[in-house]
């Protein structure tokens, strides 16, 4: 098909020439610094959003380390409890806003280009704007650190009024940091929204993308719909701080609990803005180190569409513990059950892509393996917390807190992990240090282990979280945790180790660094050129 | 599912302190029939998991170590199977409606706080508890007991580390006692684990729960809800008694608080108040404005040398008993009495180096209390 394209952009027949192509020689732009503040090309600025987020990515984990210390052994050994809730808030808000959203636009910007063939994001200016936001905003979010009163301290979920009449004057600079990040992320899913629907190369139907490209087009949908509704929600905090209005502020009529159903509404949607792309991610690597196509593509497709829908329909079941009527607590009962089916359909799936295939292990295959585990594991912790009368035990405890970090570190940092060895051979023209990287991934299994399984058993035994000390009967936890955080923390420099060799050197990556890889983008060169398919290649579904 | 003894002998090997060892895993059965009944939720949901795993992880393992390619593997081709897709969405489908049938029954049996033989209204404030037994006139604050040494390290922490209090909450055994919650300023939660409840407390609402303790004892829990600094340091202590000691108890309290209103008519020294001052500064405003009166600015005013309270008495009154709206600093008026609030107010006019030599009588602050 599409035989009528022009010459040399075939994407089945030849690889090396293809390379990409011809392009680089007419390039001219300026150099240095400027060239990454005004570079509108795709790759550049995916580069760029990855570099972010691993900055942030042990930013954050700087300030999970100090809590971690904090909490190592009872009583107040370090650091003062104010300090402690600007610890736990921050790391929060970072690992979210600055360390997995920006990961995920990243690979979105490399490798959406690249995987349904177009030459660039559909709006590349915009591209360059919605990323240098963000070291914007985030500069101004941690230099709340340095002023009077300290940083936010009312945890990443900031409720009023301990966000507003409660807060700190720097909150308002978290605000406005806030606003920023949520320009940028709708920018950039209308970016990949108008690539994805635009840019496919003749003859992709919506239902021959790549699974990575599904997730992330459904995840740009939901990142639409509810930042606006998060900016909506910290400029009524705003208004309640400097301009008298009593949203949620009682005393003047307001509702408390308002707060929580606006944040929430967005919130929920936001967890699977930080999952979905994850699944696309473990749903092509997985069919490439199985050598096998990807079981059940359509019911993935409509699986991760049903997740998203039902995101909007189970916002409270953050909230059962805060005077909710029965109905509504049935009803967010019943429809958060709801979700471990389509859920559980996708992790169905992965294990039967991988039955009766032909298995290799290579570091991104070991990651893709922990997250279907490690996943689903908070998968049934999730299930469990949905279980509304239960819930009332677990809810704000430490069992919570393992809970959303094993679907938030063995599952959607693991994908982004698993998606950076993945395409490392791609971006860099090298394969990963085999030995350093299969170190990095057991280091990685046993520490985050280590850290969050026993955040379980301390929850139950009625921990709560958000606490600098705590009483003597959850010592052990604690000290186990605080020890597989130091673990999971350090050998995370091992991976800083793998990406820097890498880009400097190693065994040298064909275009189709990978045996069973099948999509667009090994077609072009290792490493991609700065520029690619700008004639679109041609285009045979492989599998459906 | 309670294993006590096989951790803690590990541990004991690695040299642990015998007084860590008693810990426990698993979510606590209860005192009360909701507490047993969600207990047998989580576990009935738990073993659910358990099975799915591994049936799951089975498959998964079997087909890592089957079918590797290092084995001579050859992949199929295979990649969709209607019937088996339709299979593993209902079966999960089903599962789910078994469990909402018996979980949806406890939820309505949670919910209803009808017919209760005693109310107790539940108060949060940064950062302790205040209960009102209703229509009893009798209302107690609990804060947390546990010495700052113990916090700091100086001395050795107690069995009851962070989940001791002054004053618990006494409630009779074989009662059905409706708990109504709410805040003064910031959410809190209550929540004790051995009796299952766990509620916010909502500035500007009232929440609604129950409990009826079938066995007397002593339950510990804490605040659930992040509430500001010392959100750890918020801990609820239930004590249950039968319903004669309550009853007595209740009697004894209510001519203890009697007696302690007394003396709102005569002329207090400022002695007497200063020493009373003390003691109530150190229990409920040291935690915000220092032991040391600097307080911890912006959010929380410095009281040594502070110039406006000290140029302004009826200012300082008004701070004390009505609390500064917008702000952290709540109103007293219903924590304390009006001894007390002279004490404290003559306490904190007289030390660390402020020397107005104001001694504020109990009448003064009464009459205050009084106006409409």
């Amino acid at each position: 098909m599409a035989s009528h394209l022009p010459p040399g952009s075939s994407a089945q027949s030849h690889q090396l020439e293809t390379a990409g192509t011809v392009s680089d020689t007419h390039y001219a732009g300026p150099k240095g610094l400027m060239r990454w503040l005004l570079t509108t090309n795709h790759k550049e600025i995916g580069t760029l959003y990855l570099l972010f987020s691993l900055s942030m990515f042990f930013i954050g984990g700087l300030f999970a380390m100090v809590v971690r210390a904090e909490l190592f052994q009872p009583g107040l050994q370090l650091i003062q409890p104010e300090f402690f809730n600007q610890m736990t808030t921050m790391h929060g808000l970072i690992m979210v806003f600055g360390a997995v959203m920006p990961a995920f636009v990243g690979l979105a910007n490399w490798m959406i280009p690249l995987q349904i063939g177009a030459p660039d994001m559909a709006l590349p200016r915009l591209n360059n704007f919605s990323f240098w936001l963000l070291p914007v905003a985030f500069t101004m979010l941690l230099a709340t650190l340095f002023m009077p009163g300290g940083a936010p301290n009312f945890g990443w979920t900031f409720y009023a009024p301990l966000s507003t009449t409660y807060a700190p004057p720097s909150t308002t600079f978290f605000i406005f940091s806030l606003h920023m990040a949520g320009i940028s992320s709708i920018l950039g899913a209308i970016n990949i929204i108008a690539t994805i629907l635009n840019l496919r190369t003749p003859g992709m139907r919506m239902m021959d993308m790549p699974l990575f490209v599904w997730t992330w087009l459904i995840t740009a949908f939901l990142l639409i719909a509810v930042m606006p509704v998060l900016a909506g929600v910290i400029t009524m905090m705003l208004l309640d701080i400097h301009f008298g209005t009593s949203f949620f502020n009682a005393a003047g009529g307001g509702d408390p609990v308002l707060f929580q159903h606006l944040f929430w509404f967005f919130g929920h949607p936001e967890v699977y803005i930080m999952i979905l792309p994850a699944f696309g991610i473990v749903s092509v690597i997985l069919p490439t180190f199985a050598r096998k196509p990807l079981f059940g593509y359509a019911s993935m497709v409509y699986a991760t569409a049903a997740i998203a829908i039902l995101s909007f329909l189970v916002w409270a079941h953050h909230m059962f513990v805060v005077g909710l009527p029965l109905a509504a607590e049935l009803f967010f009962m019943y429809s958060t059950m709801l979700i471990s089916v389509p859920t559980g359909v996708k992790v169905f799936n992965w294990i039967t892509t991988l039955f009766r295939g032909s298995l290799t292990f290579e570091p991104p295959m070991l990651f893709a393996l922990a997250f279907v585990v490690l996943f689903t594991i908070g998968g049934f912790s999730g299930l469990m917390l949905a279980i509304s009368p239960a819930d009332f035990q677990y809810h704000d405890t430490y069992f919570v807190v393992a809970h959303f970090h094993y679907v938030l570190v063995p599952g959607a940092v693991f994908a982004i992990m698993a998606a950076v060895y993945y395409w490392l051979p791609k971006w860099t023209g090298h394969y990963p240090h085999l030995r350093l990287s299969q170190w990095h991934f057991w280091l990685s299994v046993i520490g985050v282990n280590l850290t969050f399984f026993p955040m379980h058993f301390a929850g139950l035994a009625g921990m709560p979280r958000r606490i600098p000390d705590y009483a003597l009967q959850f010592a052990d936890f604690n000290m186990v945790t605080s020890i597989g955080g130091f673990l999971f923390g350090l050998s995370q420099l091992l991976f800083v180790l793998v990406v820097v060799l890498c880009i400097r050197g190693g065994n040298k990556a064909p275009a189709k660094a990978w045996e069973g890889a099948e999509d667009l983008e090994w077609t072009v060169a290792s490493p991609a050129p700065l520029h690619t398919f700008e004639t679109p290649p041609d285009f045979t579904p492989h599998r459906h | 599912m309670r294993i006590r003894y096989v951790w803690p002998t590990t541990l004991g090997c690695l040299g642990l302190p015998q007084s860590v060892l008693a810990i426990d895993w698993n979510m606590p059965v209860g005192v009360t029939d909701v507490s047993r009944e969600i207990h047998s939720l989580h576990m009935i949901i738990f073993w659910i998991c358990v099975a799915i795993g591994v049936v799951v992880f089975g498959a998964l393992f079997y087909s890592v170590f089957r079918y590797r390619r290092s084995r001579g593997a050859r992949a199929a081709s295979f990649h969709e199977h209607t019937t088996v897709e339709v299979i593993w969405t209902l079966i999960p489908t089903l599962i789910l409606v078994a469990m909402a049938i018996p979980a949806t029954a406890t939820l309505k049996k949670m919910y209803d706080a009808s017919a209760a033989d005693l109310d107790v209204m539940i108060t949060g404030q940064q950062w302790r508890w205040r209960y009102s037994y209703l229509g009893e006139d009798l209302a107690l604050t609990s804060n947390l007991a546990t010495p700052r040494s113990e916090v700091t390290g100086e001395s050795p922490k107690s069995d009851n580390y962070l989940l001791e209090v002054d004053e618990p909450l006494v409630l009779p055994v074989d009662r059905k006692v409706r708990l109504l919650l709410t805040s003064d300023d910031v959410i809190h939660s209550w929540w004790v684990p051995d009796l299952a409840v766990k509620q916010d407390a909502v500035p500007g609402f009232v929440n609604e729960n129950w409990v009826r303790i079938n066995e007397p004892g002593i339950y510990r829990g804490q605040c659930a809800e992040l509430c500001g600094r010392d959100h750890a340091f918020m801990p609820v202590v239930v004590k249950a008694v039968e319903p004669e000691r309550f009853e007595t108890w209740l009697a004894e309290r209510k001519e203890a608080a009697a007696q302690a209103a007394l003396g709102v008519d005569r002329e207090w020294a400022l002695d007497e108040l200063m020493k009373r001052g003390e003691q109530v500064y150190g229990s409920i405003c040291a935690s915000c404005h220092q032991p040391d009166g600097q307080g911890s600015p912006p959010a929380f005013p410095a009281l040594a040398g502070n110039q406006t309270m000290l140029n302004d008495v009826d200012y300082h009154i008004e701070t004390v008993v009505n609390g500064v709206s917008g702000s952290a600093m709540p109103a007293f008026r219903n924590t304390l009495n009006a001894v007390e609030m002279a004490a404290v107010i003559t306490y904190e006019r007289n030390a660390w180096g402020n020397e107005t030599g104001d001694a504020i009588q109990p009448a003064r602050i009464a009459e205050l209390l009084d106006a409409p």
